[in-house]
C-alpha cells in the first residue's frame, strides 16, 4: 500500500491545500509519496520534502509541466500509478480538473471531495450542497480521490526528511497551450485559510461598498469573501465565490453581510466555528446557521463595527 | 461543426432536500426535478454558437430513464437540434456516463462535447473530464467564455486564484460555469415546435459497454446540525460576544 500525492503549486512553493491532502493522506495505510510535477520547481520539492507526514517526493521537470496542465500531467500520473493503491490530489480547481482524467485512463471511478476516512477503501462526501453526508466505499483495485481541505487539518510544514527523487517526464500532448492568467491580487490571507472571513453579498448593493468590508478585514486581519450574487453583479471577481460551486471555507469566525443564506451559500462555509450573520430581514435563512445575528441596516452597523474593533 | 451537448436531470436546485429515514439516500417520490443547472448553460451555449454560425447542429444527449426525456424536450425548446436519449434505469456513475457518452461520440464525431462542470445531485464535477481523456481529447473546463476560432476554442476558465485562458485544440470537451451565459426561457412556439424535433432512444445495453458500479453507498445521512445561535441587539454587544465568549477576536 502506497498513497501518491499530486502537488499543487506555482513552481516556487506548494499551495496551501496540498498540506492538509497529506494529512488525509496519514489516515490511509502505507507510505505517502508527493509528486512534484512542473517547470524549475525543485525549490517545490525541497519544500515538500520537509513537510512532516512526507516519506518521498518524487520530482519531474519539464517546459511543458510549467502551467500544470491536465493534459501533460495527466500521463505523467498513470505512468508512476503502478507503484500507488491511492492516488490523492486537493479538491482545488487544480485538482478537480486532473483528477478524473487519471481516474479514466486507470478505469477507476473517482471518489470526489471526500471529508472523512473511515478504512482505507471507505470515505465520507458531501452531496446534493451538503444536505445529505454519503459513506462511500470503493471497489476498484486503485482508489483516485479528491480531499476537502477544509476537512483536514494541515501538519507542519517543517519536521520532514524525505529523499527527493527525479523521475522520467512525459512527452507534450499539444492539445492545449497555456494562453494566460489574470489572477486576483492582494495583501490578504487567501480565503480557503483564512482564520476569519468577512463575507458580502447582494445586499451590499455595488462593488464601492465592499470598500467596508475591506475596511472591516483589515481590522480583522480577514479574508474578503462573497456569494455568487455579489460576484454576478459584478461587486468582486470570481474568485471570491464561497458555496457549493464556488470555494469551501471553514474559518474560525464567517461574518455574513447582506447575504441571504440560499443552500448554495451555505454549503461553502456552514462548517465555519463561529458564524456571525448582518441582514436586515429577520426571516433570512442566514440566521438558522448563525451563532451570533444581528438584524440591522449593513449600513448602519458595519461602520459602528469597524469603529469598535 | 456539430456539438454535443450532456444534460443530466437532477432534482431541482430549489427543493429542500431530505434524507430518507433508513438513510439508504434521499427522497425523491413527489420532488421536483428539472435539468441540471450547469446544463442549462450548456445548451444556451451550444445554441449561442449556432446562432453566431459557428456551430451548425446541436444534438442533446441524455442518460438515464424515459422522464429524462421532459428535460431533452426543454433542450430542443431552448434550440437543440435532435436529441438522444440512452435509457437506462440504474443511476450511473461518473465513470460509465463518460463510456456512455464515448460511444455516442464516436457515431455523432462532434467537433465539441459541452457539459455542466457539476450536477448538483452528486456533486462529483467528473464526467467532463473523464470523457476527455477516454476520447483523447483537450478540455476547458469551469469555462466563464468560450470563442472558437482556426479549429481552436480560446476558453477562460474560474480558477481559485481568479482567471485562466487556454486555447484547446478542437475536437474539444468544455464544461461550463454559472456565469458563461444566462440561459434563455423556452418560449410557448418553440416549446410547441419542439415536440416535433427528432428524439431517438437507445437501449443501454445494446451499446457494450461496462457500466457495472464500481462503488457502494453504504448509507446516507444528515450533515452535522449547529447548534442554535442567539440575536444580538447591538454591535457594542456582538463585539463582546466574538471577544469574551467566542473568543474568536
Ligand atoms: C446551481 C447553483 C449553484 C449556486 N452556487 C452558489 C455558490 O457557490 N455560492 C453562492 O453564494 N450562491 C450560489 N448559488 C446562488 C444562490 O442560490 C443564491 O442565489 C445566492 O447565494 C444569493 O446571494 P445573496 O444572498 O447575496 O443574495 P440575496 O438572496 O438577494 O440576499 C441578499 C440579502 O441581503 C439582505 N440585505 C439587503 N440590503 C441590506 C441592508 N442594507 N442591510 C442588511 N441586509 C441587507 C437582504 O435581506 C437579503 O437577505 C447557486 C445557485 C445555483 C442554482
Ligand atoms: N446521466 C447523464 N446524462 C447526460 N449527461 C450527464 C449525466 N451525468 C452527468 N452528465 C454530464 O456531466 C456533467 C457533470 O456531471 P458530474 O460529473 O456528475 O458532476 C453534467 O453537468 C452533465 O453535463
Amino acid at each position: 500500500m502506497a498513497t501518491l500525492i499530486i502537488a499543487e503549486h506555482n513552481n516556487s512553493q506548494l499551495q496551501a491545500a496540498t498540506f492538509n491532502t497529506i494529512a488525509a493522506a496519514k489516515q490511509l495505510s502505507g507510505e505517502t509519496v508527493v509528486l512534484v510535477a512542473g517547470h524549475n520547481c525543485q525549490s517545490v520539492a525541497d519544500e515538500a520534502a520537509k513537510a512532516e507526514g512526507v516519506d518521498k517526493v518524487l520530482l519531474a521537470e519539464a517546459e511543458h509541466y510549467a502551467h500544470l496542465l491536465a493534459e501533460d500531467l495527466d500521463k505523467l500520473v498513470v505512468e508512476q500509478a503502478e507503484n500507488f493503491t491511492h492516488i490523492l490530489a486537493p479538491a482545488t480547481t487544480f485538482g478537480k480538473n486532473i483528477a478524473p482524467r487519471i481516474a479514466a485512463l486507470l478505469d477507476v471511478q473517482q471518489i470526489s471531495d471526500i471529508i472523512a476516512i473511515e478504512g482505507d477503501d471507505t470515505f465520507k462526501r458531501p452531496v446534493y450542497a451538503g444536505n445529505a453526508i454519503a459513506t462511500v466505499k470503493s471497489n476498484d483495485n486503485k482508489k483516485v480521490i479528491t480531499v476537502r481541505a477544509t476537512a483536514f487539518d494541515a501538519l507542519s510544514h517543517e519536521g520532514g526528511s524525505a529523499s527527493v527523487e527525479s523521475i522520467g517526464t512525459t512527452e507534450h500532448g499539444a492539445l492545449v497551450d497555456y494562453v494566460g492568467e489574470e489572477l486576483t491580487e492582494s495583501e490578504r490571507p487567501e480565503l480557503t485559510s483564512a482564520k476569519v472571513i468577512v463575507s458580502g453579498g447582494r445586499g451590499m448593493g455595488s462593488g464601492e461598498n465592499f470598500a467596508m468590508l475591506e475596511q472591516l478585514a483589515d481590522k480583522l486581519g480577514a479574508a474578503v469573501g462573497a456569494s455568487r450574487a455579489a460576484v454576478d453583479a459584478g461587486f468582486v471577481p470570481n474568485d471570491y465565490q464561497v458555496g457549493q460551486t464556488g470555494k469551501i471555507v471553514a474559518p474560525e469566525l464567517y461574518i455574513a453581510v447582506g447575504i441571504s443564506g440560499a443552500i448554495q451559500h451555505l454549503a461553502g462555509m456552514k462548517d465555519s466555528k463561529v458564524i456571525v450573520a448582518i441582514n436586515k430581514d429577520e426571516e433570512a435563512p442566514i440566521f438558522q446557521v448563525a451563532d451570533y445575528g444581528l438584524v440591522a441596516d449593513l449600513f448602519k452597523v458595519i461602520p459602528e463595527l469597524i469603529e469598535s474593533l | 461543426m456539430k456539438i454535443l451537448v450532456a444534460i443530466k436531470r437532477v432534482i431541482d436546485a430549489n427543493v429542500k432536500v431530505r434524507v430518507k429515514a433508513d438513510n439508504t439516500g434521499v427522497e425523491t417520490a413527489n420532488v421536483k426535478m428539472s435539468m441540471n443547472p450547469f446544463c442549462e448553460i450548456a445548451v444556451e451555449e451550444a445554441v449561442r454558437l449556432k446562432e453566431k454560425g459557428v456551430a451548425s447542429e446541436v444534438i442533446a444527449v441524455s442518460i438515464g430513464t424515459q422522464q429524462c426525456q421532459e428535460s431533452l424536450r426543454t433542450a430542443l425548446a431552448l434550440g437543440a437540434d435532435r436529441a438522444i436519449l440512452v435509457k437506462s434505469e440504474d443511476e450511473l456513475e461518473p465513470l460509465a456516463v463518460a463510456k456512455v457518452l464515448k460511444t455516442v461520440v464516436e457515431k455523432e464525431q462532434p467537433e465539441m462535447v459541452l457539459l455542466g462542470k457539476q450536477s448538483i445531485d452528486g456533486d462529483n464535477n467528473q464526467t467532463g473530464q473523464m470523457l476527455g481523456a477516454l476520447l483523447g481529447w483537450g478540455q476547458g473546463t469551469f469555462a466563464s467564455k468560450v470563442e472558437v476560432a482556426d479549429g481552436k476554442a480560446q476558453v477562460t476558465r474560474e480558477i481559485d486564484g481568479g482567471l485562466q485562458t487556454l486555447s484547446v485544440k478542437m475536437p474539444a470537451i468544455i464544461t461550463t460555469d454559472l456565469r458563461l451565459n444566462e440561459p434563455r426561457f423556452a418560449s410557448l412556439p418553440n416549446i410547441m415546435k419542439a415536440k416535433r424535433k427528432p428524439l431517438d432512444e437507445l437501449a443501454i445495453a445494446d451499446l457494450g459497454v461496462d457500466v457495472a458500479p464500481r462503488t457502494e453507498t453504504l448509507k446516507v445521512e444528515n450533515p452535522p446540525a449547529r447548534k442554535e445561535g442567539i440575536k444580538v441587539e447591538t454591535v457594542a454587544e456582538l463585539v463582546d460576544k466574538l471577544k469574551n465568549e467566542a473568543k474568536v477576536i
